[in-house]
């Protein structure tokens, strides 16, 4: 009548494969989108970016004699979220030798999935970004099927030209130059609502994270002083919709605990908004995201639940 | 005789330096960035540890061991200081490229280390096969992570370029690069050891 056995004893049908593979789904709005922008390169940027690190993946477990799942999706979601973090002219060799990279140094050097520390599509981008800085903030936009250079809206807000900024409307809609996955914040919501209808992301970390952003870009990014600053241009553009609903928000490095994950797009939307008002680059979500996938471990020990009937 | 042969082997790779007892990393680290640094710095590290664990080794009856930290490092210094001149003097651009690294060969754990570890409790002849060794150890191993570097990130071979139509891949002229090279070196070795 009762049968004996050790936990867990709750399960689900979830797996792994069907995990990655809905959030894959969910980043194909922005692939189209990146395709109507950008022309096809995105698409041989993105299916370039997709092979080698499903390819990678394979043979890095073979060489190792692990068991092979280079086909679980995670690899191909790696792979098409670095795509989305380069821009539409940079050459397809350095856009694999980055999605190699990623999945060499940034999971399997680790253990494999669920053992990286960083966001393995971030390490790839860091990495291309260190290597080749030159090819990886030359943006373009697409003008009768060829790719002419032009700066971003936040390269423009940085060097402070008086070249004009794009409207709120274009910023949503995506028509603008910059990393190819990133400049559409309508087909990226559309993703993150499959996310949230999945139950695979709560809206704890993306909402801290671009509520942080839009309050210090607000109080510290005007000219005018104090709260003047054009907050709803800053959440609209860079990267940010794209690094908070997808990669801020990657289960493997971000924090288990509810509170845990409320400091940490505090965090991020913090080290973005300082690196964007004061620092070098025009643009710090990839940057601000590592930094606060290293603290993940100690937020999860200082937020850590506590136990019933355990003193304060 | 055949355990003298083993104190000068064992530096080169058995115990080697860099990749066995992980010291002297921060100049591995700092002036790998090319094969002429590398070897330079190497030459120079294996001079200041042969001529200081012959030396230590011919005091070690002499320096009381409550003082023999600051006794070997003023031992150690007096041949930086020749080998800083010496490179001045005649290898300036080289000077110039290692900087600070020169003078900071004084507290380079390889050569304290060896002073600690092996000159203080062993001959003479027996303290300068083991410097040799490891000296050799130390520059073989910068050398390789200096060229790697120089061809990755550079795109050159001391000092020439490889390919015309080479892209460098910065990332290995930078710090970062020189720890992923240690780090896969370290590995592959230690694969090599399980073997």
């Amino acid at each position: 009548m009762f049968v004996m056995s050790s936990s867990p004893h709750i399960r689900d049908r979830e797996t792994i494969p069907t995990i990655m593979w809905w959030v894959f789904i969910s980043l194909l709005p922005a692939a189209g989108v990146a395709v109507w922008v950008f022309g096809i390169r995105a698409l041989y940027l993105m299916l370039s970016c997709v092979g080698a690190a499903v390819a990678t993946e394979f043979i890095i477990q073979y060489l190792t004699k692990r068991k092979i799942t280079a086909l679980d999706g995670s690899a191909a979601v790696t792979g098409l979220l670095l795509a989305f973090n380069v821009s539409a002219g940079l050459p397809l060799w350095m856009a694999i030798l980055g999605s190699v990279f990623a999945i060499a140094v940034g999971k399997q050097v680790f253990g494999g999935i669920g053992r990286n520390i960083f966001n393995p599509a971030l390490v790839g981008r860091a990495f291309l970004m260190a290597s080749f800085p030159a090819a990886m903030t030359r943006f373009f936009i697409n003008q009768n099927g060829a790719l002419v250079s032009q700066a971003t809206p936040l390269n423009i807000l940085k060097e402070g030209s008086a070249a004009p900024l794009v409207g709120y409307k274009t910023l949503f809609i995506g028509n603008y130059p910059g990393c190819i996955g990133e400049t559409s914040v309508l087909a990226l919501l559309i993703g993150a609502m499959i996310l949230l209808w999945r139950g695979y992301i709560s809206l704890r970390i993306p909402l801290s994270y671009i509520v942080t952003v839009a309050l210090m870009t607000w109080v510290f990014g005007g000219s005018n002083g104090l709260f003047s600053g054009d907050w709803l241009f800053h959440i609209l553009s860079g990267g940010l919709m794209l690094g908070a609903w997808f990669m801020a928000t990657d289960m493997v490095t971000s924090p288990i605990t509810r509170k845990g994950q409320i400091a940490f797009g505090i965090g991020c939307g913090l080290i973005t908004s300082i690196i964007r008002l004061w620092g070098g680059y025009p643009e710090g979500v990839s940057y601000s995201i590592l930094m606060m996938n290293a603290l993940v471990p100690y937020l999860d020990n200082i937020f850590k639940p506590r136990k019933l009937g355990e003193r304060r | 005789m055949k355990s003298l042969v083993a104190e000068f082997y064992k530096g080169i790779f058995k115990e080697n330096p860099i990749l066995v007892l992980a010291l002297g990393l921060c100049p591995t680290l700092a002036v790998s960035t090319s094969l002429q640094n590398a070897l330079g710095m190497g030459l120079s590290a294996t001079f200041v540890l042969i001529c200081s664990n012959i030396l230590i080794s011919m005091f070690k009856r002499f320096i009381p061991s409550r003082v023999r930290i600051p006794s070997y490092i003023v031992i150690i210094a007096t041949f930086v200081t020749i080998v800083e001149l010496v490179m001045e003097a005649y290898l300036p651009s080289l000077y110039k490229q290692l900087g600070i690294f020169v003078p900071l060969i004084v507290v380079n754990c390889i050569i304290l280390g060896r002073a600690e570890a092996f000159a203080s409790k062993n001959g003479v002849f027996a303290s300068f096969l083991d410097g040799l060794g490891m000296g050799i150890g130390f520059t073989f191993t910068l050398s390789i992570i200096g060229l790697i570097r120089e061809v990755l990130g550079a795109g050159k071979i001391w000092g020439y370029p490889v390919s015309l139509d080479f892209v460098p891949v910065l990332v290995f002229a930078l710090p970062p690069g020189a720890l992923l090279v240690l780090g896969l070196m370290l590995a592959i070795k230690q694969a090599g050891d399980k073997r």
